[in-house]
């Protein structure tokens, strides 16, 4: 049943892009790579309650990691994404091992700040990262079955947003139902009591916090070679900001909540702003209705109230 | 200067975030409404201190109220919490752009004077800042110490259902917590506004700086709160001597990271 | 944003006059049906307008906004584009490159523009420009960026309406150097635009006798510069500063407490204080210190009548602050850019023979404008008149130095175009279409 769920989001996505409008078909790409993130935001948030603000840290490394291993060595794609997959894990390792002894606004504040440091040093080696402006990956194409595609294709595009959103998607879905999951939820609810009970919580914490990097580094490496850019707005705290929102909003600790919420974010924001030039005030205001309504997030709100089988 | 700025507005975060238990994404644009308000109102009366006034009032207000309509429903749920503050923060930018507009505007120094020292000079506005500064966080001292709303706040941040079972009410506590809060962040962001221009944009650095110090001086100390951002306000400007000035931010931000990671309770404070 | 210009002190009916009237029916569409665009004769030339209406690019936005609409309004007065109005679809990306690439879908795939233009803020025009190249729609960037002119965008990306950051310190680099002294210190935001002005600026002193004392890079989000004053050296003649953003007051007022009156020649470009009124308190320091421009923001007493037409549609006094409020300082030195970048497209358009989109009529519209060589001053190009090189896909022009005289600019020098002409990197018309 849950599974079928899933895979069944996830056909529908898959089948969309056969009947969307031009327009919709590629910004959804661009959701589902977006949600990935937030996918993997939400595995240290919603299952072992630690809140980072520096997650755009692992999304950034993902993007530099690829796109100036393309950029500047010459890597082919599928290199280029591993390499950006490596430095997510290198920068996931560090904030596992730097912030092992800190929980609640301590990690949120240590997460912030090594993000912060990595945003400036995006900026200060501007001769190797193009800084602010960023650079942009040209012409990018990927051999697929002894034939080259296109990445400028919106069909490529759009299909490979949606393996990796489903890569994604099904991984954490994985982790939660399996029996690292219900420990990490042990670990959320009261982690003293799980390590009374013989489990190293802190491994599996280290565990989390990597899984949940790399998540958000594939995510930031696939946005780097869809959408042809490498730029240090994605590494600054804006980008921390946004998966924590979605997350939130979708429903923390429900695999599908940061598709939901990313998905209801990015439209509130595209829809309203083709009706009055003060978007933000109405985008405001629906976060403010959203969550009275559900405190706990949209498939969260739906899953206390109809749903109670949902991951 | 900007150190003791600083501490006047993680106080006012600092305070929401003891009594409430809660992150309140929009405390920045509380200082920077104080720092609007502040132009409005010393552009039409001409009058700096008046503005000084009416802008912790005014935006109390719009904090009073926005605990009433949205955080009391919520239940001041941590995480819920986190999401109805962005939607306000949006609001509060939003509004102040339409209406005041984009630009960076400043506001006459009440008075200026320059402190002549022989090889650089320095703006008498800015140790006159400093010394208010330090008079409000005196006065926030005492209020917390001495008076019958600073012994329910700290009673209800030491234990929220003890407090109520002890005819505390904790709801309106709530309220003056958020209130007063907002207006510290309102008077900071009004104090700066003749040095450094109100803008609609100002509130996020604000917000994040005050985080850090909030955290780094230890949940629910304000002589934490004060060391903290003395140290972080300091140790900017030593280290900027030291190396090129954005890798001077990049080794004090590490550093920062560095010492809550040793000390995960801040440098003062019980563990949160 | 999808509307037409609402509210934008130009009514809907300046813009749509005639038989555009027809068009008007379709505005109340919502965004999933696609327009059903009537190309036929007489239907509206279509300009997608990606503007910067919230965000750090907020104040250019608006002024990039009200320009436009004010040229707009004079080209639908005129006839039109080759006979056809003009319609502008403007879509705010909050100055943020994910949503700027998002906004040229939007643009181009949704509203189904002719093309796109307006872009100021270099990160976005950077984000959204491989995404016009993929989309194959022409997109006409109005920001001083050195990025066009550096080869790394694509055939359909354009900037016919502003200098850019090279040509800017080329020319006036010179002139520092022989005027104000030959030992620079820059003071530059520690970004993309500061890096410019470091990298041209020092590439440029040598070769006219200068030398760089100091570099001194700010980083972004300082809000405090009263550090950094120390690290000026003491023989400095002159002090070069960027600085931009919202900061920038504060930097002149610290950089005033800390030189006093024993300050070296300041040299600074406008870009700090666009939109912000030189008589703000704080600015006195300014007084007696020189600035580029990159169009006079005071009316100077000599100027001849189309550029005080140009003020006058775009509604702004001879302080350069909006007529219907002194307090509303435009961004005077770089907005004009937008006004004559759609007098080019109109060029472009009635020389190419351009009738709707697609490969063929974007084939023509891209030739035509690569073919031009100059423009001439006038109405269409208040400015002055400017040099385009097609290879280059940029165009080149004066630039002025201005003083600040009792609180307001007085233009003392104005370049020559050749001044501000590099050794070109690039050629965009070898690349296919």
């Amino acid at each position: 049943m849950i599974l079928a769920l899933h895979l069944g989001v996830l056909l529908l996505l898959a089948g969309l892009q056969f009947v969307l409008p031009a327009f919709h078909h590629g910004l959804l790409a661009r959701i589902m790579v977006l949600a990935a993130y937030a996918v993997g935001y939400n595995l240290l948030l919603g299952y072992t309650g630690l809140m980072s603000l520096g997650h755009a840290m692992f999304f950034a490394a993902g993007m530099y990691g690829t796109g100036l291993t393309i950029y500047h060595l010459g890597f082919g794609v599928p290199a280029g994404l591993a390499a950006g997959a490596g430095a997510g894990l290198l920068a996931a390792l560090v904030v596992a091992a730097v912030t092992l002894r800190t929980s609640g606004p301590a990690f949120l504040i240590v997460t912030m700040m090594l993000a912060q440091a990595f945003y400036l040093a995006t900026l200060y080696f501007n001769d190797v990262t193009g800084g602010d402006q960023g650079l942009i990956l040209a012409d990018l194409g990927l051999a697929l079955g002894g034939r080259s595609v296109s990445l400028a294709d919106p069909a490529v595009k759009y299909n490979l947003a949606l393996v990796v959103l489903a890569g994604a998607l099904l991984l954490s879905l994985w982790v939660v139902r399996s029996p690292v999951g219900r420990v990490l939820v042990a670990v959320r609810e009261n982690e003293e009591r799980t390590r009374l009970l013989g489990y190293n919580t802190a491994r599996y914490r280290v565990f989390t916090v990597l899984v949940s990097g790399l998540l958000s580094a594939v995510a930031g490496a696939a946005y780097t070679v869809l959408f042809s850019y490498v730029g240090s707005a994605f590494a600054g705290v804006l980008y921390s900001i946004y998966p924590l929102l979605w997350t939130l909003l979708g429903g923390a600790g429900t695999t599908l909540g940061p598709l939901v919420g990313t998905v209801v974010m990015t439209y509130a924001v595209d829809i309203a702003s083709g009706i009055t030039t003060g978007y933000l005030m109405v985008v405001g205001a629906a976060l403010v209705v959203m969550i009275l309504w559900a405190p706990a997030g949209i498939v969260g709100g739906i899953r206390a109230r109809w749903a109670r089988w949902l991951p | 200067m900007s150190a003791l700025v600083l501490a006047v507005t993680a106080l006012g975060l600092s305070l929401v975030f003891g009594v409430m238990r809660i992150v309140n994404v929009a405390h920045g644009e509380f200082f920077m409404l104080g720092a609007v308000v502040t132009w409005y109102v010393s552009t039409q009366t001409g009058s700096f201190l008046a503005a000084l006034a009416v802008a912790p009032l005014a935006v109390a207000a719009v904090a009073v109220a926005a605990d009433r309509l949205v955080l009391r429903p919520i239940g001041y749920q941590p995480e819920s919490t986190i999401v109805a503050t962005i939607g306000l923060l949006y609001i509060l930018q939003q509004a102040v752009l339409m209406t005041y507009g984009p630009y960076a505007r400043p506001v006459t120094t009440p008075f200026y004077f320059r402190v002549d020292f022989p090889w650089f000079g320095y703006s008498g506005y800015k140790l006159v800042v400093a010394g208010v500064a330090a008079i409000l966080l005196v006065a926030a001292w005492l209020a917390l110490a001495r008076t019958r709303l600073g012994l329910y706040m700290r009673a209800t941040q030491q234990d929220r259902e003890m407090a109520q079972a002890f005819g505390v009410p904790v709801g309106r506590v709530y309220a003056a917590a958020f209130g007063i809060g907002a207006a510290l962040a309102a008077v900071a962001g009004a104090l700066v506004v003749p040095v450094q221009q109100a803008h609609y944009l100002m509130g996020l650095d604000a917000l994040l700086m005050s985080f850090v110090v909030v955290i780094l001086g230890g949940l629910g100390s304000l002589r934490g709160t004060l060391v903290a951002a003395l140290v972080v306000g300091l140790s900017d400007g030593m280290i900027s001597v030291l190396f090129s000035p954005t890798l001077a931010k990049i080794v004090a931000t590490t550093l920062v990271a560095a010492v809550l990671a040793a000390r995960g309770h801040g440098l003062a404070g019980e563990p949160a | 944003m999808t509307d037409r210009r609402r509210g934008e002190g130009v009514s809907r009916r300046g813009f749509l006059k005639g038989s555009l009237a027809l068009a008007a029916g379709a505005h109340g569409i919502g965004p999933w049906v696609p327009r059903a665009a009537a190309q036929g004769p007489g239907a509206p030339l279509r300009l997608g307008f990606q503007v910067h209406r919230t965000g750090i690019g907020a104040v250019y936005g608006r002024w990039y906004d009200r320009t436009t609409a004010a040229a707009v309004k004079l080209i639908n007065e005129r006839g039109g584009i080759a006979g056809r109005p003009v319609e502008i679809v403007a879509e705010d990306d909050g100055t943020d490159p994910r949503r700027g690439a998002e906004v040229v879908e939007k643009l181009a795939r949704q509203h189904k523009v002719d093309l796109i233009f307006g872009t100021l803020f270099s990160h976005v025009v950077i984000a959204s420009a491989p995404r016009a190249g993929e989309l194959k729609i022409p997109y006409l960037v109005v920001s001083e960026g050195y990025h066009v002119a550096s080869g790394k965008l694509n055939r359909y990306v354009f900037q016919p309406g502003i200098t850019d950051v090279r040509a800017q310190v080329t020319a006036v680099a010179p002139w520092i150097l022989k005027n104000l002294g030959r030992k620079v210190t820059l003071i530059f935001p520690d970004y993309a635009f500061g890096h410019d002005h470091r990298d041209f600026f020092s590439r440029v002193a040598p070769a006219h006798g200068g030398t760089v004392q100091a570099l001194i890079p700010i980083p972004p989000t300082e809000t405090s510069f009263t550090r950094y004053f120390p690290r000026v050296p003491a023989d400095t003649e002159v002090l070069y500063h960027v600085m931009v953003g919202p900061g920038v007051l504060t930097f002149v007022k610290e950089m005033g407490e800390h030189f006093g009156s024993r300050r070296p020649q300041i040299f600074g470009f406008v870009d700090s204080l666009e939109g912000v009124d030189l008589a703000s308190p704080g600015l006195e320091f300014l007084e007696g210190t020189y600035f580029w421009e990159g169009f006079p923001r005071y009316l100077q007493p000599n100027a001849p009548d189309f550029i005080r037409f140009y003020r006058e549609r775009v509604g702004v006094n001879d302080q350069g602050a909006s007529v219907s409020d002194p307090r509303d300082v435009s961004t005077f030195a770089h907005m004009f850019g937008c006004w004559e970048t759609l007098f080019v497209i109109k060029r472009a358009v009635e020389q190419s023979g351009y009738r709707t989109p697609g490969p063929a009529g974007y084939r023509a519209f891209i030739e035509a404008l690569e073919s031009f060589s100059s423009f001439p001053e006038g109405v269409e190009h208040p400015q002055g008149a400017k040099r385009f090189v097609g290879r280059l896909h940029q165009v080149f022009g004066h630039q002025y130095i201005s003083r600040v005289e009792k609180r307001r600019l007085n233009v003392i020098h104005r370049t020559a175009i050749e001044d501000s002409m590099y050794e070109p990197e690039a050629d965009y018309t070898k690349q296919p279409l």
